[in-house]
């Protein structure tokens, strides 16, 4: 019996988890989920937008999931003399 | 107020249509007033494995249509009298269900029942997307098998998205119904484990239903498994599912099908 476990080719269960892990990381970032952080990265730019210029490719919205936490992150670079500008007229 | 749940997965040949007999018969075992709705437009089964096949004279598509009224398409189990089929038409195509007679039938049902169990096609279809689409809850069957698990993780993402819940920006509540599982082949690394799977698609688990001859045996005799043979593995499971559905804190174990020994260490009070 244990003999037979030796020649016995290595469990095939976690190289399923293994293969799912990847696939599904990967598949999650292209479909459904996605479409979350796309319509956020709209939304945010249009609001600030509305009140700084800025430069729309660069806006950088990401979102991390945890296992208890997930983050989102916006990063964006606004020009100075817009944003003097816009603070003394408001 | 009713709980309306769609039982889902993605993938066919899953036990959507054997778990939505055995869930909607447990519920009404329990003394709950039960729905079963069949949105598998064009090729329905769930009459079959209620055995009320022979019963059928309207369906979902009549009453969308404005063909029949409810009550005349609503079939009473012969067995549990709190147990109703509204069945799915076997003529027509999946576009015959229209986003607004769904929801029309779906606000009477709610009414009528304690709880609208939705049978989903497989697939991400229109037939999928109409069940889901007014749940409260949803129930993933799920193989513990690769293709299984990526269709189920897709149908999750259409969960949070394409439902009324969603859109309303509420939290749409999914639970785990892991079902075909062996727990031989699991424990000698050929089968994912439970806890792979709910690492995986990251959703509470509300049963573990192990393969078994008697969801077959049941499905010949067209009687969901919970009433068929309400002490065999799976009918406990089932069973054990649906008070933990009601409310109930049961923890989650495989019944197991071994007569005798084991019987007596877990089978006797779980069912």
């Amino acid at each position: 019996m244990n003999l037979l476990r030796f020649l016995k080719p290595r469990d095939t269960a976690p190289v399923a988890r293994d293969r799912l892990q990847i696939l599904l990381a990967h598949e999650r970032s292209l479909v459904g989920r996605s479409d979350l952080v796309a319509i956020l990265r709209e939304e945010i730019l249009a609001v600030i937008a509305k009140h700084v210029a800025i430069d729309p490719d660069k806006v950088k919205v990401k979102m991390a999931k945890g296992e208890t936490l997930s983050t989102l992150e916006v990063d964006l670079e606004i020009r100075a003399p817009s944003n003097t500008r816009i603070a003394l007229a408001s | 107020m009713a709980q309306v749940v769609v039982v889902t997965s993605g993938k066919g040949g899953v036990g959507k249509t054997t778990s939505t007999a055995a869930i909607g018969a447990a519920l009404a075992q329990e003394g709950q007033s039960v729905a079963v709705v069949d949105f598998d437009i064009g090729l329905r089964n769930l009459d079959l494995i209620l055995g009320a096949e022979r019963r059928v004279v309207y369906d979902l598509v009549n009453v969308i249509q404005g063909h029949a009224n409810l009550s005349q398409a609503l079939i009473r189990d012969k067995r549990i009298e709190t147990l109703y089929l509204l069945p799915a038409s076997q003529t027509r195509d999946k576009d015959a269900l229209t986003e607004e007679g769904v929801y029309r039938v779906i606000s009477e049902l709610r009414e009528r029942f304690d709880w609208v169990i939705c049978d989903s096609p497989a697939g991400i279809e229109r037939g999928a997307t109409m069940a889901m689409r007014h749940a409260d809850l949803a129930l993933i069957v799920t193989n513990p098998e690769v293709s299984s698990v990526r269709d189920s993780d897709r149908i999750i993402g259409l969960l949070d998205s394409k439902t009324e819940k969603a859109e309303r920006g509420e939290w749409m509540e999914k639970l785990l119904l892991l079902t075909r599982y062996d727990p031989g082949r699991a424990n000698r690394g050929d089968m994912l484990k439970t806890e792979d799977v709910l690492e995986i698609l990251s959703i509470p688990l509300l049963g573990i239903i192990p393969e078994s001859q008697d969801v077959l045996r049941a499905s010949n005799l067209g009687s969901p498994v919970t009433l068929n043979n309400p002490q065999s593995a799976p009918a406990r499971a089932y069973l054990e599912a649906a008070r933990r559905l009601k409310g109930e804190s049961i923890a989650v174990t495989v019944p197991r099908d071994k007569k005798g020994f084991f019987n007596t260490l877990f089978g006797r009070k779980a069912a």
